[in-house]
């Protein structure tokens, strides 16, 4: 089975490899990650993998070794997703993603009266607030309006 | 308003109430002599911008106008950002109104001088809840207060922010609103959070033998579809004589203004009736914040 998989999607020699992520989020993942077509080496992903805890996506960056601030903001539009770096085919450093308390620049504020969708020179600010009953909430430093339900639809 | 603790909010009314006696004019003072305020009005405002421009001549100090947006470079495409910048080099502080939500905290970033958020978008009006809590304070008490708060509770941003603020005296409240205007329940949920009473209901008539301070607000046409419903909830929540029978006679009763005809004229003479001194209260409250922000008292 595990061969099979590897077929899917093959080892990286040397980057990183963001495992666990929520099933239908690896596009998300490279949006928040910034990766657009410019960036020049190889990127895989499988979507809605089948895994021990139901189905998952796998992104795996070849030859580039992300930040830790970076990786972090994975945690907005999946909690549970690991970070695997890889050097010379070999798991060097695994960790799970631990979500940021501010991020700026990442997420569109929803209120579309809100200061940071105006044209002026500035960038959405976000403190990030996590609770049992609401998960994942980013409250906007100018106008205090609160995004829970629809992040990833409003990544920049 | 949610920077501000009750300490820091106490202080600003103390600041307000000694400089009270220059606000009606009764002593003089130079403390914002040399200084000079821009008041940077990107929406109308008559009440908010009258008492800035008293409360800075009050001080003796000189207000710089935007004047009009239309004949401003505004109009020419420049951002807020650039005016700011801009601004900060002319003038000592600045007040600004902007329908934009978060304008004020982004000129804060952009400015060298202080700015005074004088009611940006449709959240905040910080100046407005010093005033208003200013105003129970001399007019009522703050400690034990048993206020009710009356009108369209859903899109009122001055009863929003008063909510919070009086949450931190332990107020208890009681709002009065016809269902499709009913206080945001996030709000309602907080606030019992925090301990504090709250009881809602649609009638005046349930509550006004009750209560110390009755916030009537205006029921706006533009939030009804039906022009038959709003007619009925405009005259469901109206405050008349024959209602103030009940009433208890300390019983004070507060409006931000404009009004319409949420409180009848022949209320204006009861001694109910606080409003007047309430919109009078607006400059030795503004007058506070602008000696506290240029640092010129302590």
């Amino acid at each position: 089975m595990n061969e099979k998989r590897d077929l899917k999607i093959q080892a990286i020699e040397n980057g990183t490899v963001i495992d666990h992520v929520k099933a239908g989020q690896a596009l998300n993942v490279l949006r928040i990650l910034g990766i657009s077509s410019a960036f020049r080496e190889t990127i895989s992903f499988v979507m809605n993998a089948p895994g021990a805890r139901g189905k998952k996506d796998v992104v795996k960056i070849e030859g580039k070794e992300l930040s830790v601030e970076e990786l972090n903001r994975i945690a907005l539009i999946s909690p549970k997703a690991t970070i695997n770096i890889i050097r010379d085919f070999e798991v060097v450093q695994k960790n799970d993603v631990v979500l940021p308390s501010y991020v700026e620049g990442v997420v569109r504020c929803t209120n579309s009266k809100c200061i940071s969708n105006s044209s002026e020179p500035i960038k959405s600010k976000f403190s990030v607030l996590q609770s049992e009953e609401e998960g994942v909430s980013l409250h906007c430093l100018y106008c205090e309006h609160v995004i829970s339900e629809e992040i990833a639809e409003n990544l920049l | 308003m949610k920077d501000f603790s009750r300490e820091e909010i106490d202080y600003v009314l103390d600041a307000a109430e000694k400089l009270e006696p220059v606000a009606r004019g009764e002593e003089r003072s130079r403390l914002l002599d040399g200084k000079i305020v821009s008041l940077l009005f990107f929406e109308p405002s008559t009440r908010t911008r009258l008492s800035f421009e008293v409360a800075t001549r009050r001080l003796g100090g000189q207000v710089l106008n935007l004047g009009s947006v239309e004949a401003s470079s505004v109009m020419k495409g420049e951002n807020l950002a650039d005016t700011i910048r801009v601004i900060s080099k002319y003038a000592d502080l600045i007040v600004l109104r902007h329908p934009l939500d978060g304008s004020a905290q982004m000129a804060a970033e952009f400015a060298t001088v202080p700015v005074i958020n004088g009611g940006d978008g449709s959240v905040h009006h910080p100046t407005q809840t010093f005033l208003d809590l200013y105003t129970i304070r001399r007019e009522s008490h703050l400690e034990g207060l048993k206020i009710a708060m009356a009108g369209d509770l859903k899109y009122g941003r001055t009863v929003h922010s008063l909510c919070h603020a009086l949450s931190l005296y332990g107020a208890e409240m009681t709002f009065v609103s016809p269902p499709e205007l009913r206080m945001p329940p996030e709000i309602v949920r907080s606030l019992r959070k925090q301990k504090i009473r709250v009881k809602e209901t649609d009638s005046l008539e349930d509550i006004i033998g009750d209560v110390d301070v009755l916030y009537m607000t205006r029921v706006q046409r533009e939030r009804f579809p039906d022009p038959d419903e709003y007619e009925k909830v405009k005259n469901s929540l109206r405050v008349t004589g024959d209602l103030l029978k009940a009433a208890d006679p300390d019983l004070k009763i507060l409006h931000p203004l404009p009004r319409v005809n949420e409180i009848s004229p022949e209320v204006d003479e009861t001694p109910h009736a606080r409003y007047f001194e309430q919109a009078f209260y607006g400059v030795p409250v503004r007058m506070a914040l602008l000696a506290l922000a240029m640092g010129v008292i302590e």
